[in-house]
Order: structure tokens, then C-alpha cells, then sequence
């Protein structure tokens, strides 16, 4: 019997035909290593004497009890629940801001944007001198109004702090470019007419141009998210993670583990879990978020 | 009361000069049209009447009232917007109240006037729906409800049917009319069709390249044009404007005219409709150009070098390529300086032969 293919079957194949090298790129290069770090993780670390072996989910017993990974998962949920927020909020002030018709608005646009284009390792080390105890810019601020020298960033109460706030900077000038876009889509003719309908400012930004700017926030809400949970090149310059791991963050924390302490296995559990918490996270945002917004 | 004044009104930005020195009145009641080409200015006094923009120069004055520094809320006005402005994200009930609510009217009050602008357009059974869910005319119907809600007695609208199809056009101009008449409005409207200028207008503003060419009923634009410009705009098919040369003045029989024995440079309107098809006399055309509009049809002769239209009703025999003599009376000749367009007055007295 001869096979006929019917023109809807040739529509499938020449879906799945299209896709396929998409579908050949991200299982090479996302899937496939996600599952064969899974699988990692359930075996031990080989050494010169002793061969790797299948451990089971010893490696995740192990963790559980791991002071230092629940001491920088909370660190990592400050960092997140700090930079996330206020980042964002910083990046909607700055966008309104300078989506008015002022003067020099392109000047404070770039002001605001520079911040992005510089590379991480070069901000870490700006940051890092403003930070320095007497000679850095903040103690010398504070030492013309009378106040004392801080160890900023060698002090476990503050490091994680500083680190937040470099990076809040850092972050802002990138999610307002998305905001600008999208305010810029907004039709002039709707805040005329909340101007006629007597709607205040907070008013109308509350009622109108929040809610249409939704989907962006979920959008830059997300990135947020990730990033806050996978740049740690500062780390590498600022603090190391110290004092006594005060500062260090989840990604942090598997690069030691894997790079310095060559623990490989141990770090693909963590891996595990960072993949496993940003997974969830992404889809509460999708979940909650999306019921929520009018997308035009 | 709500009477709209404009005294000396400019208005430029940078050296593009929009508007020069506007001069009107809108008696209280009234719906005024803006009418003009695109580009003449009309959307730019609109937004001035309703503070959107800053005045150069000159006063507006809305119910005896001096606004011309207030901002929009204060000027007691409703607007509706050429797409409408609705807020997509609000349902049809939440963008009818949402001037209310900005301006904190008692919730019980806000229903009532709710419900009785729902009825009054129609929209009764779609207050929970989204503006994308609604057609057209519809949402036309939304945005005219923000104007009546509001409750104030000055209405302005900018070009608001520009994005219906013709039949509901038709329908939404003489639903705008009925509403305006019955709330009572002072209206300025805004539109670049003759047509639905002159189907709803009191009186018509006529205004090109940033001043008023005309100021009057639809009536008077149509009869007695103050220039050659406004009789070209107004009626369709437009008037022909003619050179008189000698193809035409032999054509004619002499007609009365104030110009005899002067030197001036003068054209001549006549409408389409105003031209009849005679046996021997009259301007001689050669038939080039035939269009059957049902009703009527519209043939266009050329005389020499000029192109003239005149309607007939119902079908005709005539084809292209034939010879036709055309004629008028004279009481249906429009005189224009050929100067400046101005209307020549007074069609008596000498003779043109
Ligand atoms: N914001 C603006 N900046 C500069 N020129 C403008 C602006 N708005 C309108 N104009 C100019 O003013 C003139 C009148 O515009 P407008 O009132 O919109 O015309 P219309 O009669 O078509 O509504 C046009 O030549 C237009 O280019
Ligand atoms: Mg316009």
C-alpha cells in the first residue's frame, strides 16, 4: 500500500521541520545539561582513590543539614526581596520622569542609563572604592558631617546591604529603558482626556497608566527575579562572600563549591535547587500576574 | 450659561503659525462645526477651547468666564476624542464614570447617571464589557457617554465619526444631533466633511489655513459663499469656479453685473446643480466624463480649456464625446475677485455683454 500523505500531515512536518533546529539548540544546550546535572547530583564525588558512586539523594540529606547553604539561601532572599522592588520602582520613577517634555531630557536619559552599559566587574570596582573604610567616598562624606569611619563591606551587617544598594543602582537605568518604551506607546490622546475628565496625576497613573504598563512590570519583574539569583560577578571583587559568608548569594555559593572546593557534586545538587526555586518563582509570576493584566 | 467666546486667538509654535487671529461667537445651545481641510486649524482651536494647549495670544471665554489660563477641569467641559480615548483596560461602565470617580461624585449619584446614559445610547447590555469587545460605533457610544454623564452643558468633539463606516455615520450624526438638542449642549464639533457639517450644524465655521473663511448658517454657505474657496468647499459636487473668456461670456446671454465698466479680474461660480442642458444657446462642452449616482448624474463638459460639472436627474442620454450646450440663469451666478476670492455683492445694475 502506497502512503499518502494527506496536506495536513505535510503541515506538521513542516511545523516540526521549522522548529527543529530551535528545538536541537535549547535541548543541547538547556535541557540536556539540567538533566545530566540532576543525574550528577546523585552520585558522590570521584577522587584519585576513590571512584564516584551512585549515593542516591545523600547529597541532598547532606544539604539539608548544610548551615551555609540556608545561610546564603536567606541571604539570597533579602537580596532578592530588596533589589527586586525598589529597582523596579526606581526604574517606573525614573521613566515618568523623563517622559515628560523637559529640558535636557536626553542628557538625564543617558545619565540614567549609563549604569547598564558598564560592565559589572568595572561597577564592582567603582563601587568598591566608595566603599573603601576612610579613603572611599561614603566615609568621606560622612567624615566632613562629623561622622566615623565605617568598614562597610567588612562588616556582616552592612556587606549585604552595600551589595543591594550597587546593584539597585546597577539595575534601575535597564528596567527604565523597558518602562520608557512602553509609556511611549500609551496614546497622548488618553491623558487628555484624563486631563478633561479632572483626574489628578496619582489618580489617573493609578488607574490608567499602572495598569496598562502591567505586562511590562511582569516582564521586568521577571528578569529582576533571575538576575538577582544568577549575577554574582560582584561577589568575586567585593566581598568573596565574607565575612563569614555574610554576603554570599546561592550562585556564589555553587561557584565555590565547584571551582574552589571542586566538589562537583555537591554543587550540581545546589544547582538543583537554584534551578527548582527560579522555576517556581517564574511560574507564580506568570500565574498570579497574568490574571491581572489587560494586555492591548 | 455656556456661550464660547474667542477674542483675537493665535497661535503658533515656533515659526509654523496654526491659528490667526480667530474671532467667534457659540450662543448658548448651539452646534457650531469646524469645517475645513485637513491641516486648516480646526483641532487646534478645539484643544484651545478645551485647554489642551496654551494660547499665543487672545482670550477664550467660556459662560462669561475668563478660561483662558484654567486648566481643562475647570473650563467645565466634556471632550470626545477623534479614537475615542477609552481606556482598554476599563470596562464600558468604569470609562463612562471615570471622570466621576476622579472627581469623587457620591457612589448613588454615580449610578443613577450611569444607568440613564446606558439607556439613552443603547449600551445597557454591555456595561461589564471590555472597549475591545465592542464595535465601532459602540464605542463611539462609550465616549459619548463620558460627555453626557459629566453633566456639563459644553460639548466638544474632534472629527468623532472620522472612524465609522458611511451608513453609521449617517446614523451617529443624527443620534449626536438628537442628543445635543436634547441635553441642551453647546456643542463645537469638529469635522472635514461638508456633508455632515451641513446636516447638523446651527452654524458653520469655514476656515482655511489658520483663519475663518466663513462664519454662518449652513444656509448662507451654501447660498451667498463669502469667497470662491468656501463655494468650491461646500456642496457636492463642488461649484465650478470659471474664468470668464470668450468661450463663455459669447456663450451667455448678457447678465446684470456690478462690475460694468470696470477692470477687475473677476471669477465666476455657478453649482452643478444650478446648470441646465438648453436646445441652441449657451456655452458650448464637449462631454468628457459621465458618473450615475442613481438619483442623479453627473456629467463633466470641457469648454476650451476649462473643466465644467453640472447634475442632471435621473439618467440621461447623453454619452461621452457628445456636444452639449449649457446655460444658467443669471440669478444663480456667483461673482468672485479674482484678486482675493471675495464675494462680489450685488448682482444688478450694469451688463456684461
Ligand atoms: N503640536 C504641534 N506642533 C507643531 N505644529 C502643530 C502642532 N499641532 C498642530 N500643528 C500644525 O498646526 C496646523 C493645524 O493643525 P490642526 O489644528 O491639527 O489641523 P486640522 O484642521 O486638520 O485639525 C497644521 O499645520 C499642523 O501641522
Ligand atoms: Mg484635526
Amino acid at each position: 500500500m502506497k502512503l499518502i500523505f494527506q496536506p495536513r500531515y505535510w503541515n506538521h512536518i513542516n511545523g516540526w521541520l521549522l522548529v527543529l533546529p530551535a528545538v536541537f539548540m535549547i535541548s543541547l544546550f538547556t535541557h540536556f545539561p539540567i538533566g545530566s546535572n540532576v543525574f550528577h547530583s546523585l552520585f558522590s564525588m570521584g577522587t584519585a582513590t576513590r571512584p564516584e558512586a551512585f549515593i542516591g539523594l545523600e547529597n541532598y540529606k547532606y544539604l539539608m543539614d548544610d548551615d551555609i547553604f540556608w545561610k546564603v539561601l536567606s541571604n539570597n532572599l533579602v537580596y532578592s526581596l530588596c533589589t527586586v522592588p525598589i529597582s523596579i520602582a526606581i526604574a517606573l520613577c525614573m521613566a515618568l520622569l523623563i517622559n515628560r517634555n523637559i529640558r535636557g531630557r536626553s542628557l538625564v536619559r543617558m545619565a540614567f542609563f549609563t549604569p547598564t552599559v558598564l560592565p559589572m566587574i568595572a561597577v564592582a570596582n567603582i563601587w568598591l572604592f566608595f566603599y573603601t573604610p576612610e579613603y572611599g567616598l561614603f566615609d568621606q562624606i560622612f567624615t566632613v558631617f562629623g561622622g566615623d569611619s565605617h568598614n562597610w563591606l567588612g562588616n556582616p551587617d552592612s556587606a549585604l546591604y552595600c551589595l543591594i544598594v550597587m546593584v539597585i543602582w546597577k539595575e534601575s537605568g535597564f528596567f527604565m529603558v523597558f518602562y520608557l518604551a512602553a509609556l511611549q506607546q500609551l496614546s497622548p490622546e488618553l491623558k487628555e482626556a484624563g486631563l478633561v475628565e479632572g483626574s489628578g496625576s496619582w489618580y489617573y497613573f493609578r488607574r490608567v497608566t499602572f495598569p496598562l504598563l502591567m505586562p511590562t512590570t511582569l516582564f521586568v519583574m521577571v528578569n529582576a527575579v533571575v538576575n538577582s539569583f544568577k549575577l554574582v560577578d560582584h561577589l568575586v571583587i567585593m566581598t568573596k562572600g565574607g565575612p563569614d559568608n555574610a554576603s554570599s548569594l546561592l550562585l556564589y555559593y555553587i561557584y565555590e563549591n565547584a571551582f574552589s572546593f571542586w566538589d562537583t557534586s555537591y554543587a550540581a545538587t545546589l544547582t538543583v535547587i537554584l534551578v527548582l526555586i527560579l522555576a517556581i518563582i517564574t511560574v507564580i509570576q506568570f500565574v498570579v500576574v497574568e490574571k491581572r493584566i489587560h494586555y492591548q | 450659561m455656556s456661550k464660547i467666546i474667542l477674542n483675537d486667538v493665535c497661535k503658533s509654535w515656533g515659526k509654523i503659525e496654526a491659528l490667526n487671529n480667530i474671532n467667534f461667537e457659540c450662543e448658548n445651545g448651539e452646534l457650531l462645526v469646524l469645517l475645513g481641510p485637513s491641516g486648516c486649524g480646526k483641532s487646534t482651536t478645539l484643544r484651545l477651547i478645551a485647554g489642551l494647549e496654551t494660547l499665543t495670544s487672545g482670550t477664550v471665554e467660556i459662560g462669561d468666564r475668563d478660561v483662558s489660563n484654567l486648566p481643562p477641569v475647570k473650563r467645565n467641559i466634556s471632550m470626545v476624542f477623534q479614537n475615542y480615548a477609552l481606556f482598554p483596560h476599563l470596562n464600558v461602565g468604569e470609562n463612562i464614570l471615570f471622570g466621576l470617580k476622579a472627581r469623587k461624585v457620591p457612589k448613588n449619584e454615580q449610578k443613577k447617571r450611569l444607568e440613564n446614559a446606558a439607556t439613552l445610547l443603547g449600551l445597557a447590555d454591555f456595561i461589564d464589557r471590555k472597549p475591545a469587545q465592542l464595535s465601532g460605533g459602540q464605542r463611539q457610544r462609550i465616549a459619548l457617554g463620558r460627555a453626557i454623564v459629566a453633566q456639563v452643558s459644553v460639548c466638544l468633539m474632534d472629527e468623532p465619526l472620522s472612524n465609522l463606516d458611511a451608513k453609521l455615520r449617517q446614523e451617529m450624526r443624527q443620534e449626536i444631533r438628537s442628543l445635543q438638542q436634547r441635553l441642551k449642549m453647546t456643542m463645537i464639533y469638529v469635522t472635514h466633511d461638508q456633508v455632515e457639517a451641513m446636516t447638523i450644524a446651527d452654524k458653520i465655521i469655514l476656515m482655511k489655513e489658520g483663519c475663518i473663511e466663513q462664519h454662518g448658517t449652513p444656509e448662507d454657505l451654501y447660498d451667498r459663499p463669502a469667497t470662491a474657496f468656501t463655494g468650491s468647499f461646500i456642496g457636492n459636487p463642488p461649484m465650478n469656479i470659471l474664468t470668464p473668456d470668450d468661450l463663455i461670456l459669447d456663450g451667455l446671454p448678457s447678465f446684470p453685473t456690478p462690475l460694468a465698466g470696470s477692470t477687475i479680474r473677476y471669477l465666476l461660480g455657478i453649482r452643478p446643480e444650478n446648470i441646465e442642458i438648453s436646445g441652441e444657446s449657451g456655452i458650448e462642452g464637449l462631454v468628457v466624463a459621465i458618473e450615475y449616482l442613481g438619483a442623479d448624474t453627473l456629467i463633466v463638459c470641457r469648454s476650451g480649456e476649462q473643466l465644467i460639472t453640472l447634475t442632471v436627474k435621473g439618467k440621461t442620454g447623453v454619452s461621452v464625446g457628445d456636444h452639449l450646450r449649457l446655460n444658467w440663469k443669471p440669478e444663480h451666478i456667483h461673482l468672485f475677485n479674482g484678486e482675493d476670492g471675495r464675494r462680489i455683492e450685488g448682482l444688478a445694475g450694469g451688463l456684461i455683454s
